[in-house]
């Protein structure tokens, strides 16, 4: 019956459960709703009919409420609104408290992508993987505007604010991949800033984390479970990877670790290195998009210059997203002392 | 409300022209007073927003507020505060002596009140600059070395936006008493049955004082 | 002329001054024809003429509203671009907000049927102020060409909401047009307080206060608003004005302020505005539903009582837009109970209109199918409101196309029904001269059709999880967008036959006649359409309640409630 309900109503799947409690009132508020519009407007259509004038200037009966109808008129609606709002905001107390056993997941809102960080896990963006079963604490910020992070499915939602935290906690009841929207007007591309939450069985979960801390390629953070769900523009790091296949970067450079041609991708990011002419040059988003344009600029120490130019062969964001593919393979590891040269191991 | 009897010929002072749209004097009075009312509530409810303002923001850095505070400059603006109820007394008078009649001395009583009101501005003025060479600008101009703290360069903003609006409205004050100050010169007819343009004048100018008074011991006071 | 007879020719009230049967007379000529040069219009005092040229202003800049949302619904017809790109789409929607609010909802019926009905209604010749009359007018313009030139120059692209620190930091051009919208909300102020005093001091005797018509009540409760709240969103526009030209920061966190302040201080106003929007329309429908079920008010004191309880309760519920802003629980659990409150008065009024039809003698005239519509629209309207009072439930459909669907239910729903049955009921009072009514038959039915079509599917696509000012949107929501346009269509289609047969009604209409419903109401009693001072001769003077239509040699008729 209440699938039935769904259907009329378009209501998404009910994935938390949160969204089990609320759908209730839902059904009942509509149904009234329903019920009370269909009662006014055939009580109205039959005294159209009934009522109808039959001559002109046709005399009527002086008629006014008695104070009984009144007090109904008043009386009946105003029980119907208050329980409404009692039922209404005791549920709404309990999706304002988070439980004391959540697990926390800061999320940052960002022109125009969601940035999730698990305190003792990975970084990533536009996926948020969770265990079922289990609440979840999202404190969630923006870094610009106002952004509002809403999953349907789970029937929850809240504000990103600039310079605060706001929270908000869900327990989602089954594995499954949901889409997150913006709901808060932010710009260009607010239309465009979706997200996912992957829901996964306990187990699984406890899988994919310790596969994070591994910080193996095939299960990072951003694999994107539905790739529907997701703008391809969010998905430069895959498409960099795509491209790094077929430009054939892949001959010379490796992306895990080991020893080739040319430095490996694998953690380099981001790091220090030594150049042929002694100086030391960090490895940013300029540096390796003019390795990619003209290669023989700057060359790191013990490697010989046969990297041939892409210039005109990659469009401006072909080489965006290769940086964003390069960026992707972040290491975990700490470095400890001074920063110099290259600090990263090779993962096993 | 103050009775308009047609007392015929009894005491001195001119009819005043009857719109033809009013059913009499006395309404058309009423009318005008009323109007003026409804206005100056809108105006108290213009400067609300920017009490509130201030209070959310005093309650998220009281210490800041408080010390941003102390660097305003006390006796000017306590000076101005004696100036502006002064001249609330003086276009007070103005009221009285339109209803007895006394032309010449409704002027001089606005003459006085728009007096005061420019050296209010020019007091405004001096502290107005003396901000400026501090640093004590709103917003990102904030450059006053006195006081860093954050919310300090908020407090400044709701300064100069609070007292910038209110100077404006004494701008708005000093031409409209300086209007009726010239009608009552080019036609000296006030009387009991004629006073109610003095009357909306004053009660003009009777709010900008009272707008001052509020925003005086907020910002200058605690 | 026998005093008590209800069933003169004509409806005529006793007690008014004698005149011959024509609407004009050679030395009173109606408002339309006396002073026929440009400089008499434009300079003229006569409240009449005011409402006339605010109405053809009006209708402009609903047309050029209108035009935005059809651009919005085809864009909607596909997930991806269609016809626009993203910043495009983006300023169309804040400018179909901006002029649809500020431009056409505020001032429409108020400005228009308020500024030529009120003094009629009340036995005056004029409003309090009839040259505050005129200046509004012109500062409405002026606040009108300012945002539209903003438009045409950048336009805005922060949704007609403007919230803080998007608005402070876009590019686009945020200074003039909310700029304009703060001239505007002088114009509103300046009419409301004129309605507030010409209720007060301008009544013919006779008029007590539970005699006034009840679209008198209604303008009074919505003038109070307009005055008591627009000064604060005054403020606002122009504070946020200031720091997108200077960047104070008062609402940037950044710099230390707080963005849901913002929120606080526009929905202090932005609430009861909406109040403003729809109280006349509440009023225009209390008296077409007795003059065409020829039947006094059902509950007059409810009514009436009413619409000063929405412009009170109305000023305490703002939070309701903010559930899920970060405001505290405790914020939203008044402003939830408050806002049921709020929704009790609407219900009371429901409930009197329906109580207004039983037993009397309905004439279903275009006016009264307007109210059919508008009845059906404002229940359901009225408690889809409700539903998104419900704190648990607006966790869910904030910022979705539910909201927008509910809105719109009551803004065009409500108020542009109202809107057009005021325009209906009263081409007789102010042309003299009749519409077919055939062809407004049809064209209301088109347009409630077409409102349905378009404004239902909206409630479900929001259901379903599509959030609003979306440009491009998943795949999963095109069926509903899609239905939703082809109802807009139909709107459209019917605004238009609207158009086509009123501008053919000015020129070729047949004349009216002085009243030609029949009504009872006090603004009945001057001439259709009525000369420059509204009455010939002595004021008239209003013995009985409006709207009483028994026949007094039957039961007997109590003391007006």
């Amino acid at each position: 019956m209440s699938n039935l309900a769904d259907k009329i109503l378009f209501l998404p799947e009910r994935a938390s459960t949160f969204a089990e409690k609320v759908d209730d009132l839902h059904y009942f508020v509509v149904a009234v709703t329903m019920v009370s519009s269909i009662a006014v407007g055939l009580a109205a259509i039959f005294m159209f009919f009934r009522y109808r004038r039959r001559v002109p200037n046709q005399a009527t009966e002086y008629v006014v409420p008695n104070l009984p109808t009144e007090f109904l008129f008043v009386s009946v609606p105003l029980v119907f609104f208050l329980l409404w709002f009692a039922i209404g905001f005791r549920d709404f107390v309990w999706y304002t408290t988070p439980p004391k056993n959540t697990y926390d997941v800061y999320v940052m809102g960002k022109q125009w992508m969601w940035k999730f960080a698990y305190p003792e896990g990975p970084n990533g963006v536009n996926v948020l993987h969770v265990p079922a079963g289990r609440p979840v604490r999202l404190l969630i910020t923006s870094r610009d505007v106002l952004h509002s992070f809403f999953v349907p499915e789970f029937r929850v939602k809240m504000d990103a604010i600039p310079g605060r935290y706001t929270q908000l906690w869900f327990e989602a009841t089954k594995p499954g991949t949901y889409q997150v929207l913006c709901t808060e007007y932010c710009g260009l591309s607010h239309s465009k800033m979706w997200a996912e939450v992957v829901v996964l069985s306990p187990e699984d979960f406890e899988e994919w984390l310790k596969e994070q801390k591994r910080g193996r390629l095939a299960s990072r953070q951003d694999a994107l479970a539905d790739t529907s769900l997701v703008p391809p523009v969010a998905r430069m790091a895959e498409q960099g990877q795509h491209l790094a296949g077929t430009q054939g970067c892949f001959k010379c450079h490796t992306m895990d670790g080991a020893p080739h041609i040319g430095p490996t991708f694998l953690g380099m990011y981001d790091r220090v290195e030594k150049l042929e002419n002694g100086q030391t040059i960090r490895v940013d988003e300029a540096y390796i998009t003019q390795s990619m344009m003209d290669p023989g600029a700057h060359i790191v120490a013990g490697y010989k210059n046969v990297m041939p130019t892409f210039q005109g062969k990659l469009q401006g964001p072909e080489t965006a997203a290769i940086v964003e593919f390069i960026k992707s393979l972040r290491t975990q590891n700490v470095r400890e002392g001074a920063s110099e040269g290259p600090a990263y191991e090779p993962i096993q | 409300m103050q009775s308009s009897a047609h007392t015929a010929g009894a005491t001195p002072g001119g009819v005043p022209r009857l719109a033809g749209h009013f059913a009499s004097l006395e309404v058309q009075n009423h009318a005008a007073r009323l109007g003026m009312w409804l206005f100056l509530s809108t105006e108290i409810l213009l400067f609300a927003g920017l009490f509130v303002c201030y209070a959310v923001y005093r309650y998220a850095f009281p210490e800041a507020f408080a010390a941003s505070s102390r660097h305003l400059d006390l006796t000017f603006g306590t000076i101005n505060t004696i100036v502006l109820i002064t001249s609330s007394l003086t276009a007070a008078l103005a009221v009285h002596y339109a209803k007895e009649g006394k032309n010449k001395l409704v002027v001089w009583m606005f003459a006085l009140t728009i007096a005061m009101a420019g050296a209010f501005l020019v007091i405004k003025g001096f502290e107005y600059s003396h901000k400026f060479h501090e640093g004590a600008l709103p917003g990102p101009h904030y450059r006053m070395a006195a006081v860093q703290m954050a919310g300090a360069p908020l407090y400044f903003t709701i300064y100069f936006l609070a007292t910038g609006l209110h100077a404006f409205h004494v701008i708005v004050g000093m031409t409209v008493l300086g209007w009726l100050m010239v009608r009552v010169i080019r036609n000296p007819n006030l009387g009991p049955n004629n006073y109610t343009g003095i009357e909306l004048g004053s009660m003009y100018w009777h709010l900008v004082d009272l707008i001052w008074i509020f925003l005086f011991p907020l910002l200058y006071l605690i | 002329m026998n005093p008590s007879s209800s069933t003169t020719a004509e409806g005529a009230l006793p007690g008014h001054g004698a005149h011959d049967a024509h609407g004009d007379h050679h030395d009173h000529p109606n408002y339309l024809v006396d002073g026929t040069t440009i400089k008499s219009w434009l300079l003229t005092v006569d409240h009449k003429r005011i409402a006339i040229m605010y109405l053809v202003w009006i209708l402009l800049f609903f047309l050029v509203g209108g035009i935005f949302a059809m651009a919005i619904r085809i864009e909607m017809l596909t997930p991806g671009p269609t016809i626009m790109d993203a910043m495009t789409y983006n300023r169309t929607f804040t400018l179909h907000g901006v002029i649809m609010i500020f431009l056409f909802m505020i001032p429409a019926i108020p400005a228009v049927f308020g500024n030529f009905v009120l003094p009629l209604m009340l036995g005056a010749k004029d409003v309090a102020f009839p040259k505050l009359n005129l200046a509004s007018l012109y500062i409405y313009l002026a606040g009108a060409f300012l945002a539209l030139w903003g438009m045409l120059n950048g336009g805005l692209d922060t949704g007609w909401t403007f919230y803080t620190p998007y608005s402070t930091h876009t590019t686009t051009s945020v200074a003039p047009v909310l700029f304009g919208a703060f001239i505007i909300g002088f114009s509103s102020i300046a009419t409301g307080l004129n309605f507030i005093v010409t209720i007060h001091t301008m009544r013919a005797p006779g008029i007590t206060w539970f005699k006034l018509p009840l679209f008198a009540w209604a303008l009074y409760a919505t003038s109070c608003i307009q005055v008591l709240a627009t000064p604060v969103i005054g403020l606002l526009l122009a504070v946020v004005t200031g720091e997108q030209l200077f960047q104070f920061g008062l609402f940037d966190p950044a710099r230390g302020g707080d963005p849901v302040l913002f929120q606080h201080l526009f929905w202090f106003y932005s609430h009861p505005a909406v109040y403003i929007m729809v109280l006349p329309s509440f009023g225009v429908m209390s008296e077409v539903v007795a003059t065409f079920s020829r039947k006094n008010i059902f509950g007059y004191r409810a009514v009436a009582y009413s619409s000063l309880g929405i412009a009170f309760v109305g000023f305490f519920v703002w939070g309701h837009h903010m559930f899920v802003s970060g405001q505290s629980t405790f914020d939203a659990g008044v402003f939830g109970v408050l806002t049921m409150l709020v929704g009790i008065f609407t219900a009371i009024k429901v409930f009197n209109w329906v109580g207004t039809v039983y037993k009397g003698a309905v004439d279903f005239k275009t006016p009264f199918a307007y109210f059919c519509g508008f009845l059906f629209f404002t229940v359901f309207g009225g408690m889809t409101g409700i539903a998104v009072a419900t704190t648990s439930l607006d966790v869910h459909w904030h910022d979705t196309y539910f909201v927008v669907a509910h809105f719109h239910f009551i803004m065009v729903g409500a108020t542009v029904m109202a809107f057009l049955a005021s325009i209906h009921y009263w081409f007789p009072k102010m042309f003299g001269k009749m519409y077919h009514e055939g062809w407004g038959l049809v064209a209301a039915a088109f347009i409630i059709l077409g409102f349905n079509a378009t404004f239902i599917p909206q409630f479900l696509v929001g259901n379903y999880g599509m959030p609003r000012r979306y440009f491009e949107y998943p795949e999963r929501f095109q069926a509903l967008n899609v239905a939703s346009s082809a109802g807009a269509s139909l709107l459209a289609f019917g605004f238009i036959i609207v158009a086509v047969y009123l501008t053919y009604a000015l020129a070729y209409g047949r004349a009216s006649g002085k009243n030609p419903w029949r009504s009872k109401g006090y603004e009945w009693v001057s001439d259709s359409p009525p000369p420059t001072h509204n009455f010939v001769g002595p004021q008239p003077t209003f013995p009985e309640e409006p709207h009483l239509y028994v026949d007094p040699k039957k039961a007997e008729v109590p003391d007006a409630v």
